[in-house]
């Protein structure tokens, strides 16, 4: 009999017989009824407690404010998508800057050595963010592969405002994930950090040491406001 | 060359009560334990702050035993969204079982090196001696791992673990084996673990990881880390293999979110680990990066012979926080490498016998003072001290006997006194003519009990006994 025949024989055939699912309420992981402002609220005071930055800026300013965050941090070579209208804009609006933007829609075999020694910053789009943790919601694509969130020592994310959602579980249920999983889905929540030195917190382990969110207003929302 | 004396120390279960004299007698060990795990119980504590924390375990629990109840369905499941997203999955009935398809794996593609990401389950079944005796280089990526690899240790704690080793012995560690400048610089250190180890994460062959939960809907497995260096081990080598106990699948993708919001609260009283990484299939055609080949190799490794029993079934349930461990008493003093077993503390002590049999591990469920503090802890509900009572019985014989080794620690004359007492007890008359007798003849008392007495004196029979002290006392009460 195959391991796998013999492990499930004995599972059905249970000495102390069938066993009853329990039901499960799920009302204490959802339904917290924050306004927006509260959401945004709990969302960045989240994501800075584990050393997260946040740099509030418009959906039609958003880039000079990337670009000062460039300047800031001295940022030359920069790995971003292509197609993402994220990507897109930054491209058009860096075209004249004298930050290099490094094409990330190549087999990583074929520039893996440069990916890991000689690219700066990654940016990256967003799916959505989750005001209770903190945490950004990526769902890496052909565009804007896996390891540009994690590789460069330092992770820009653009998120817009509207895209967060209250909880974990909403995220899952708002979007219909159980649907259809990507290769990959991802929740980064601050940059990567470890304490496995006698408790001492440490950034930058093995991913990025900064993760920099621009969290994109719709410019009409701010001009009314 | 190791720095430490006990990195050359072999522990074993069955040297439990000299390992744990040799702990208790290491003033460093019980300092960095103690420092520790008021940290982690302090954190926890803060985390849970504004939840609801027991609906919150009880749902933790009600989705553990909902996976549990429908367990052989959840896994044919599993399995076949897996295969569907392009996951090959294997089955194992134990760990050597499970090093063998995994040493293949990496023979087939004629791997040299190996990256992995934290896995408490290849710990358990011995993983990399298995494929460094095979020639395959096995490198531990986390942190925390890492350095106790480079120590010849093993680990003390399931979520961290290089907790016994203080900031001057890591870097001792780092400094004789990677050449690193003696430093109290903890940045200093992690900057020059991750450039040691970027090398090795673009060299390597393969990647092995663990799962945290691998959810039967949609054939995913979700992997929880700080570091980045599961992402790593995940997404750079061309081949990637998860390897997971059997009793780790969940129904649902909805049932995630409050099982790793406990299990981040729980193990280091974080809101949130840095990562949750969800894989759902290796690199597909058009993508760029990730690994061209998936594998998840399933473990029983004892089990479904848990499975079989409504009472040690909860023991399955385990998330493997480690939060039983940060609050017991015990644990705290003797620390982790003292039990001997690959998970250490109370759900060590409830989970290793069932892996290794009572004889060997025969100490583990004694090794607790059944203050109750870790089943109060556990995310999940574990009747973390129930389970310890009733493996207590097992050892004993007293139990269903279902459990590998039970009945080892049965003493014919204990027995014997027991069922002495007990008749004794259940006979007013034989009871009290006993006593009397005990007390007059108390100087024949033994002074020596075996290990009772080591640290206590023997009790003697009062010369008058208590019945006899009341009845006086009425007779008294009543003549006045």
């Amino acid at each position: 009999m195959s391991a796998r025949d013999a492990i499930f024989k004995r599972l059905r055939e249970r000495t102390d017989g069938p066993l009853t699912p329990p039901a499960c309420d799920f009302s204490v992981v959802t339904n917290r009824g924050w306004s927006r402002a509260e959401r945004l609220e709990h969302f960045e005071r989240l994501i800075t407690s584990v050393h997260g930055e946040v740099i509030h800026t418009t959906s039609d300013d958003w880039t000079r404010r990337l670009a000062e965050v460039l300047a800031a941090k001295s940022i030359k070579r920069l790995a971003l998508g292509r197609e993402h209208p994220v990507a897109a804009e930054a491209r058009e609006a860096l075209k004249a800057s004298d930050v290099e933007l490094v094409d990330v829609d190549r087999d990583i075999e074929t520039w893996q050595r440069e990916q890991f020694e000689r690219v700066d910053a990654g940016m990256t789009s967003t799916g959505g963010g989750i005001a209770e943790t903190g945490s950004l919601w990526l769902w890496p694509t052909p565009d804007e592969p896996r390891l540009i969130s994690l590789v460069p020592p330092i992770h820009i994310a653009v998120l817009d405002a509207e895209s967060v959602e209250d909880t974990f579980f909403d995220m899952i249920e708002a979007h219909g994930w159980a649907q259809g999983m990507p290769t990959n889905a991802l929740l980064i929540s601050g940059p990567s950090k470890t304490a496995d030195i006698e408790q001492t917190l440490a950034y930058g382990v093995h991913g990025p040491r900064e993760l920099v969110v621009l969290l994109r207003y719709a410019a009409a929302q701010v001009a009314s406001a | 060359m190791s720095i430490h004396d006990d990195a050359v120390q072999t522990f074993t279960p069955r040297d439990f009560h000299r390992q744990a004299h040799d702990a208790l007698g290491n003033p460093q060990i019980r300092a960095n334990f103690r420092k520790a795990m008021d940290g982690l119980m302090t954190k926890r504590r803060d985390s849970f702050g504004d939840w609801d924390l027991e609906t919150l375990r009880e749902l933790g629990a009600n989705i553990r035993m909902r996976a549990l109840a429908k367990l052989p369905e959840l896994l044919e499941q599993l399995e076949a969204n897996c295969e569907a997203n392009g996951i090959h999955v294997h089955w194992a009935e134990d760990g050597e079982e499970a090093c063998r398809i995994i040493r293949e794996l990496c023979e087939a593609r004629g791997a040299k090196a190996v990256i992995k990401g934290k896995s408490m389950v290849s710990e358990e079944m011995h993983l990399n001696e298995h494929l460094e005796a095979a020639g395959i280089e096995a490198l531990e990526s986390d942190l925390g791992e890492y350095l106790v690899q480079l120590n010849q240790q093993t680990p003390s704690h399931i979520i961290m673990p290089a907790i016994h080793l203080n900031t001057d012995e890591i870097s001792d560690i780092m400094h004789h084996k990677t050449g690193t400048e003696r430093t109290r610089d903890v940045d200093y250190m992690t900057a020059a673990a991750r450039s040691q180890l970027r090398e090795r994460f673009m060299a390597a062959d393969v990647g092995i990881s663990g799962v945290n939960f691998a959810v039967a809907e949609t054939g995913t497995l979700c992997l929880v880390e700080n570091e980045g260096n599961g992402r790593m081990t995940t997404t750079v080598p061309p081949m990637h293999i998860a390897v997971t106990g059997i009793e780790k699948v969940v129904e649902h993708l909805r049932d995630v979110p409050p099982l790793y919001a406990l299990l981040s609260r729980s193990a280091t009283g974080q809101h949130v680990t840095t990562y949750f990484n969800m894989i759902s299939g290796p690199r597909k055609e058009q993508e760029h990066d990730g690994p061209e080949a998936v594998h998840l190799v399933l473990v029983d490794n004892g089990r479904s012979r848990i499975y079989q029993d409504d009472e040690l079934l909860d023991t399955l349930r385990c998330i493997r926080c480690g939060a039983c461990m940060n609050h017991c008493p015990v644990y705290t003093r003797v620390g982790g490498h003292t039990y001997g077993t690959t998970y250490p503390g109370p759900i060590g002590s409830i989970l290793m016998p069932h892996m290794l049999g009572l004889e060997d591990t025969k100490d583990l469920p004694s090794a607790s003072s059944l203050c109750g503090a870790c089943g109060e802890v556990c995310p999940v509900k574990i009747p973390i001290p129930d389970l310890l009572v009733r493996l207590r019985r097992e050892a004993v014989g007293e139990g269903r006997g279902n459990v590998p080794g039970a009945g080892v620690k049965r003493n014919k004359k204990e027995v014997a006194a027991w069922k002495s007492f007990q008749w004794l007890a259940t006979h007013p008359g034989a009871w009290r003519r006993g006593t009397a007798m005990a007390g007059k003849l108390n100087m024949l008392m033994p002074s020596n009990l075996g290990p009772w007495t080591d640290h206590r004196t023997a009790p003697k029979p009062a010369k008058t006994t208590l019945h006899a002290l009341i009845k006086r006392h009425r007779k008294q009460r009543s003549d006045a």
